[in-house]
């Protein structure tokens, strides 16, 4: 298969990083990723399927791997050499259903590391919070995209259990399906907010998963104003469409939230605030703000994947915020709707009603993954939301190797 | 010599480039031939003796007893007077305000009133600092009233101190400062740099609250305002005049004190800004190019501060006295007489370079929404008549319209601009949609009680003052902008005169007619 692999190498993880602090996405001419011919990987279990990606997303997460940014924190529950790529749309190879469209959700969970009895997380159906991802009869990694033994979607080729896999319904295209696992990361953090009918909710950031968790904030919950900040143009206008109430610069947001909420300005920060704040960024600053927004008692939900920061936790200690995660999905219970449900139908159902396939704004081949993941890392200046590679002729084409 | 009056000049190959003010600093700007340039008219000469004058009128007013025969011991006495936004520039001291509130305290105290209190009338105006009291009112009387907390500055949200009068026979709420109408008297200290001024705005606007403001103080009266410099043809006026009217008969007794000045605006460095070019001399030439050079090179906070140090050497051409309808026929005259120049017919073309400051930036930075106010709502509408551009016209005005606010006197303004306008610049949708939230705000009602911010409804004001132009004009281009920021205003940005006369050909067809109002000093077009 073609793939791009993700090696261990600490000179190249400092090269990234070296890169990666000029120009964002800069790692992946440099760093540990290189593009290869290699075996396709091994049907771990006689249950397992073999996938032929057709759509792949670059996600902020993995540009943070590229760049050499991600956190130690997951070294453990990741395995080298793997080839990146999570957010997934394929089709499965032999079999009785030959040919069809998956959409992959890519957490490796007990099931799909064959571990009985499962974790209490998996038992639940929150896959996301799985305690064993570095356990089981396959490598660790707590998602596919992370996994030496899987594969991923950088690839013409990869494995996948089948509880990680999703039928995609006839009439959806593509460009659709490739969003809905980001989409369900949306719905997991929309959900993760709360009871906020009525609310006002300020969503910092609005790259692929802010604009994602405005629209699943408007489509599963009843917010009373959803606030957002955002940096360019284009992303102010999908945010609107989306279902923003207010669209504000970045630097507008603590005055668009206290003009909102009716509360006073003291210091750099706020006397009351939004009742939640999505935070999608993920950096220090972004949670800085998010603190100075929120209301007292009120709740910040980390979306974006934050790394090593340094911030003020005083106005949390003293406004008593609630500061919440929000990874993966699961299972979720929206408002007005009986029983758990997974998150990933939710998330096509979100995909198809808001027609989030309008997210994705360039396709790149395999052989130009540079230039991608640059246009990936980049995407906001660029007019961009979702970058994606196009597998789907990869057999086609011949192969080309890096010079190193 | 007695002054030249108004002219209109008719530009050829040998009119010299026309000077233009352009925010802190000016422009030489050649106009096609053809154009036509508005002048002022010439300073009229000055009262000799001011204080004699004041006092002549205290004691000889027009259709009331003389402020003596007023005053009496065991009386309240309330003096209120217009605040920092008058006169443009500053003026040297002593100002006018400090002459005549000291001439009326002498004759308060010669009658044994012990009861006397100041007010500065903001309406909805930010709150006057220290040094701002000081230069209007002279020490002697700051230091005589302010340490008693007799200095008092109107306060349109404190509940304590407003009362409610009436509703005018058009269902306008008429609620006043109480001190000031619970007084005995209430004398008016007003100085009239534009027609607008005066008459009975100074009371019903100057000392109201947002509940009575609300009715004059919108986008229906603006469009109804033709112009509103024209008392006759403007609804601003008829609802203050209605509501004026209501105050007195609701027994509020009030003497007013009304001035008007004439156009000798800049000091003496300055004097080519007043002049016509082809009459500068030698020492103006160098003045110009001096200053222009100068300013060049100076950072943009400290052009700031050397434009907001100047005081104008304006003096005063007339002071009326006593009942307000009568006192204000009289000062219209005496502002017409200075400022009206005749001019034959509209333009499709209307130019003007906007100065540094206008009544809301003293001191302050003139930030994009005041340059939108200053421009379509002050100079547009310096016209008696007709507006000087025709119906569908294009108006091109010069400023460098930064993207810049002051927080703390125009704090509400920044939110309008970032958060209203960016969604719409319709004065209509602005108001229904936006106007009360930003009027109610308790952040903005606190900055504006406590500190020095003006009201949070007040950009909208600033945007409805502008609402008869928009509504008039077919294209407005700010020549030297920030883009950003007048593209955030819904005009268009020109990088030079000539481009923005060859945009504007593209509303207005090719080879259009253009007046350039050459101001200021100010002027009032009178169009035939």
């Amino acid at each position: 298969m073609k793939a791009l692999v993700f090696e261990r190498s600490l000179p190249r993880y400092a090269a990234a990083r070296v890169a990666s602090s000029w120009v964002p996405g800069g790692g992946a001419r440099v760093g540990p990723l290189r593009l290869a011919q290699e075996e396709d990987p091994a049907l771990p279990g006689p249950e397992w399927r073999r996938v032929s990606p057709i759509l792949a997303g670059i996600c902020g997460s993995d540009l943070s791997t590229v760049d050499g940014r991600s956190s130690r924190y997951f070294e453990p529950i990741v395995s080298f050499p793997f080839v990146p790529g999570h957010e997934v749309v394929g089709r499965l190879i032999g079999g009785p259903d030959d040919g069809a469209r998956v959409v992959l959700e890519p957490v490796l969970g007990c099931a799909a590391r064959g571990l009985e009895p499962p974790c209490a997380g998996c038992a639940s159906g929150s896959t996301g919070a799985c305690e064993r991802v570095a356990f089981g009869h396959i490598k660790p990694g707590l998602q596919t995209g992370f996994c030496a033994d899987t594969g991923g979607g950088w690839s013409t080729s990869l494995v996948a259990h089948p509880s990680q896999l999703h039928p995609v319904p006839d009439g959806l295209g593509d460009d659709h399906a490739v969003v809905v696992e980001p989409a369900a990361c949306a719905v997991h953090a929309a959900l993760a907010s709360g009871d906020v009918e009525g609310a006002t909710v300020a969503v910092v950031g609005a790259g692929t998963l802010g604009l994602l968790v405005v629209a699943a904030l408007r489509h599963f919950c009843l917010p009373g104003a959803i606030i957002a900040a955002a940096k360019h143009p284009h992303q102010r206008r999908l945010a609107t469409e989306l279902g923003a109430d207010h669209v504000v610069e970045p630097a507008g947001l603590a005055r668009a939230v206290r003009r909102h909420t009716r509360a006073m300005a003291v210091g750099d920060g706020l006397s009351g605030g939004a009742d939640v704040v999505l935070d999608c960024v993920g950096s220090a600053d972004s949670i800085a703000e998010a603190l100075a927004v929120v209301r007292p008692r009120g709740r910040v939900v980390m979306v974006g994947m934050p790394g090593v920061t340094r911030v003020d936790l005083t106005p949390l200690w003293h406004r008593e915020t609630q500061l919440v995660g929000a990874y993966a999905y699961g299972v979720e219970t929206p408002p007005g709707r009986p029983g758990p449900v997974r998150t990933f139908e939710l998330a096509f159902e979100l995909v198809q009603e808001a027609d989030l396939g309008r997210l994705v704004s360039a396709r790149y081949p395999l052989d130009r993954y540079a230039d991608a993941i640059a246009h990936a890392g980049a995407a906001g200046r660029r007019g961009a939301v979702k970058v994606v590679f196009d597998l789907q002729h990869e057999s086609r084409r011949p192969t080309w190797r890096t010079a190193s | 010599m007695s002054p030249r009056p108004g002219f209109v000049l008719e530009v050829d190959r040998s009119t010299p480039a026309t000077l233009m003010w352009h925010g802190e600093g000016y422009r030489l700007e050649r106009l096609p031939t053809g154009a036509r340039v508005v002048y002022p008219p010439e300073p009229l000469e000055p009262l000799a003796d001011p204080r004699g004058a004041i006092r002549h009128v205290l004691e000889n007013p027009v259709d009331s007893a003389p402020l003596s025969a007023l005053l009496r011991p065991g009386m309240r006495l309330t003096i209120a007077f217009d605040d920092v936004s008058l006169p443009l520039p500053p003026m040297r001291r002593p100002d006018i305000r400090q002459q005549i509130i000291e001439a009326v305290l002498d004759a308060a105290a010669a009658a044994g009133v012990d009861d006397v209190v100041l007010v500065a009338a903001l309406a909805l105006h930010r709150r006057m600092t220290e040094p701002e009291l000081r230069h209007a009112l002279g020490n002697r009387v700051y230091d005589s009233f302010a340490p008693h907390g007799l200095l008092t500055q109107h306060d349109a949200e404190d509940p304590d101190n407003l009362i409610h009068l009436g509703v005018t026979d058009a269902g306008e709420d008429v609620e006043l400062n109480k001190r000031a109408a619970t007084s005995d008297l209430l004398v008016y200290v007003n100085i009239n740099l534009v027609a607008m001024d005066g008459g009975h705005k100074s009371v019903a606007t100057g000392l109201a609250s947002y509940r009575s403001l609300r009715h004059h103080h919108n986008v229906r009266t603006m469009l109804h305002s033709r112009s509103f410099m024209d008392q006759h043809r403007s609804e601003l006026h008829s609802s203050n005049w209605r509501m004026g009217r209501l105050i007195a008969e609701s027994g509020v007794k009030v003497f007013q004190i009304e001035t008007t000045v004439n156009t000798d605006t800049f000091p003496e460095q300055f004097s080519f800004l007043s002049k016509r070019e082809w009459e500068w001399s030698a020492r103006d030439r160098v003045g110009f190019l001096a200053t222009s050079s100068a300013l060049a090179r100076t950072p943009d906070r400290v052009r700031r501060q050397i434009f907001h140090s100047m005081r104008s050497p304006i003096g005063l051409t007339s002071v009326q006295a006593g009942e307000v309808e009568a006192v204000h026929a009289l000062t219209t005259e005496n502002v017409y007489r200075q400022q009206l120049v005749e001019v034959d017919g509209q333009s499709d073309v209307l130019t003007m370079g906007l100065p540094y400051i206008c009544p809301y930036n003293v001191n302050s930075i003139m930030n994009p929404i005041l340059v939108m106010c200053l421009g379509l709502g002050y100079f547009f509408n310096l016209y008696r008549g007709r507006p000087l551009v025709r119906q569908g016209g294009v108006l091109i005005m010069s400023h460098p319209t930064p993207w810049a606010f002051d927080p703390v006197f125009h704090p509400s303004y920044i939110d309008f601009f970032e958060q209203v306008l960016a969604e719409t610049t319709d004065p209509l949708e602005i108001e229904a949609k936006y106007e009360q939230s930003f009027a109610t705000d308790p952040w903005y009602i606190h900055l504006y009680r406590t500190g020095h911010a003006y009201h949070g409804v007040h950009p909208f004001y600033m945007w409805y003052w502008g609402a008869h132009a928009l509504d008039h004009l077919g294209r407005v281009i700010v020549v030297g902008g920030d883009p950003a920021a007048v593209r955030r205003l819904g005009f268009k940005s020109a990088s030079s005169m000539a481009d923005a006369l060859e945009m504007a050909e593209d509303v207005v067809g090719r080879d259009p007619s253009i007046t350039h109002l050459h101001a200021p000093p100010l002027l009032m077009a009178d169009v035939r």
